[in-house]
């Protein structure tokens, strides 16, 4: 499911950036302390590719870019019901985001710990806060300096799929690696 | 049985009178207000409360009272249109085969008066309409724009006067106010009269605000705010509109509630992925950690003597409630049957605590003995949590959230059978009601 989710939204994003960079023929600009938050990711197509007017441009994210992490990295990894274990299958997406913070040191992230929303509300801060946590300690076990990595959790209070039932709830069980700074 | 114990829940007769009718009715008038109890309804007792006299906000204030009751369910205010008595002077006895007619078993009269000076004056009756026996005789004095108040003190005292227990009209509550979608929330802190009206909004909107919770000493609230950068807990003085931070911890903040005194403020602290539970006196600012189990530790929430704290840990394997004494010491489980358990909250009476349970894929406000005994769930549905506690102990509100993620509040009694909307009709959660304002 994750896997899904991270292709489709990197589908969607990659349409996004490419226009983006056409529009302004420069890099993307550095998000500020507040990251957006990405729109759900659904099931459905994703919006149609809008080809970049006249002149080529490459089309992948600026190495480095926030759009880069996002979209050939992924940020978000996915946790079982009541569990802050981190998953086999987020472990790729762990090691991938700890080799590209790795690779561009000036990048700070705040991790975002969210459940989903069969719980109640004060567990579920504490739950979302160790599985922002777990993804903290593999991070560092990779070399991430602990110095440029914040924690938070948001408990149930930011999932991204508004639906009822297990596939929306598996989707907003998550760990957000969001970046804050430093990224090109 | 009487009306007293139908509050407390305790399963008897089937065939119940009310109190005050004992006071000096013929047989009769108890055949009138028979319960069984069996049957999982009370028949709420019908009472007539025709407009003040005097004009005015004489027939606000009868709709005020007749609406408190008539939402604690034990009441039911019967339409008083074509009763011939037209009640003028309070110190007049009411022509009471007119108000028999009715089938009304208590009689509100009042009159109001306004004296030179702005006051307002209110004096009412409650009757007992078969016995023709006067109940209850008071009179208040108030500023004008003060009528709703007075409306709810008289609620209050007619609800003492005919069940045995406190009232808790005079109250207000505190919760969030909730817009938008699942996926753009917005929530704002806010605070209303515990009949809805009244609704003020203190925060914007800006960040997330959660879990107040009132004092029972003061006019004070403390609260959850949730930013980007971080969690604070926060009180408030509502006179004063002061607001104050506990003080800077490294991990998240959350969970705070009062001390019984209002002297400490109980909340979690994260570190490292643990939450912990901590004290602060509120004087030397000092912060104690009293639990310090690798499990998550949250829910604080202290007993009426401030001696013992209920908490939700999962240091068992899942979420269950256990009680300590105040100093961390003396840590034992309460809860015990199968599902999670979250959000103790003791009653002011000591008698309870209420919870939030989730079995079966569905979630219930409940309330069990500090011991763990006597487990009785209230309430089922997709998701019901946070309970808080009127301060009579016998009265419960929590937040109700549909599948839609649309979540309003709800009110419960202790035996589980006055379950209805609360007056306030905006989409909220985690709400909070104050102790009787003085």
């Amino acid at each position: 499911m994750s896997f899904d989710t991270k292709r489709v939204a990197r589908l969607a994003l990659i349409g996004v950036a490419a226009a983006s960079l056409a529009a302004c023929a420069s890099r993307p600009k550095p998000t500020g302390p507040v990251a957006p938050t990405p729109p759900a990711p659904t099931q459905e197509a994703p919006p149609p590719y809008t080809p970049p007017p006249a002149q080529p441009v490459d089309q992948g994210p600026v190495p480095g870019s926030v759009q880069d992490f996002v979209v050939n990295i992924g940020e978000r990894i996915y946790f079982d019901t009541d569990s802050y274990d981190i998953r086999a299958d987020a472990q790729p997406t762990l090691a991938a985001q700890a080799q590209w913070l790795n690779r561009y040191p000036a990048v700070k992230v705040r991790i975002e710990g969210n459940a989903d929303e069969r719980g109640t509300r004060e567990y579920n801060l504490a739950l979302g806060a160790r599985r922002a946590n777990a993804i903290r300690v593999f991070l560092t076990g990779q070399g991430v300096s602990a110095s440029r990595i914040e924690t938070i959790s948001y408990g149930k209070e930011r999932p991204i799929d508004p639906g009822t039932g297990e596939e929306a709830w598996a989707k907003n069980r998550n760990g957000r690696t969001a970046i804050t700074d430093g990224a090109r | 049985m009487n009306l007293k114990s139908l509050l407390t829940g305790m399963a008897g007769a089937a065939v119940l009178a009310l109190s005050f009718a004992a006071v000096a009715a013929p047989g009769v008038a108890r055949a009138q207000i028979e319960v069984d109890i069996d049957k999982g309804a009370v028949k709420p007792l019908p009472v007539a409360i025709p407009a003040f006299s005097g004009g005015g906000r004489g027939a606000d204030i009868a709709q005020v009272i007749s609406g408190n009751l008539e939402r604690s369910g034990l009441f039911q205010p019967l339409s008083t249109a074509g009763v011939a008595d037209k009640l003028g002077d309070v110190n007049v006895q009411p022509r009471f085969p007119d108000w028999q007619a009715t089938g009304a078993q208590a009689l509100i009269n009042g009159q109001v008066t306004v004296g030179a000076d702005g006051q307002l004056r209110v004096d009412f009756r409650l009757w007992d309409t078969f016995s023709q026996q006067q109940l209850l005789g008071l009179q208040f004095t108030s500023t004008a724009e003060n009528w709703r108040r007075v409306a709810h003190k008289i609620s209050d005292a007619v609800y003492e006067r005919l069940t045995g227990e406190k009232g808790y009209f005079d109250t207000r509550v505190a919760f969030v106010a909730e817009s938008g979608g699942k996926l753009n929330r917005v929530k704002k802190l806010a605070i209303m009269d515990q009949d809805g009206a009244n609704p003020s909004y203190i925060t914007d909107g800006s960040y997330i605000v959660m879990t107040p919770r009132f004092s029972a000493t003061s006019q004070e609230i403390t609260y959850m705010a949730l930013r980007p950068t971080g969690s604070s807990i926060y009180l408030l003085n509502l006179q004063t509109g002061r607001t104050e931070t506990v003080g800077k911890f490294p991990g998240m903040v959350f969970a705070p509630r009062f001390s019984p005194d209002g002297t400490k403020v109980a909340f979690s602290v994260e570190k490292n992925g643990n939450s912990d539970i901590y004290v602060m006196d509120l004087r030397s600012r000092q912060s104690t950690r009293i639990t310090t189990d690798p499990a998550i530790d949250t829910s604080p929430s202290f007993s009426p003597d401030g001696s013992k704290i209920v908490f939700n840990s999962d240091r068992g394997g899942q979420a269950q409630l256990y009680v300590m004494n105040a100093d961390g010491s003396g840590v034992r489980r309460i809860s015990g049957g199968g599902g999670r358990y979250t959000t103790p909250v003791w009653s002011p009476r000591g008698d309870y605590i209420a919870f939030t349970k989730q079995t079966g894929g569905e979630f219930h406000i409940g309330v069990m003995r500090p011991d763990g005994g006597d487990e009785r769930l209230l309430t089922t549905s997709y998701l019901d949590e946070g309970p808080t506690w009127a301060p009579n102990g016998r009265v419960l509100m929590f937040s109700r959230e549909s599948a839609s993620g649309v979540s309003r509040l709800w009110s419960v009694d202790i035996t589980g059978r006055i379950l209805r909307p609360a007056a306030y009709t905006g989409a909220a959660s985690d709400p909070a009601w104050s102790p009787l304002l003085d």
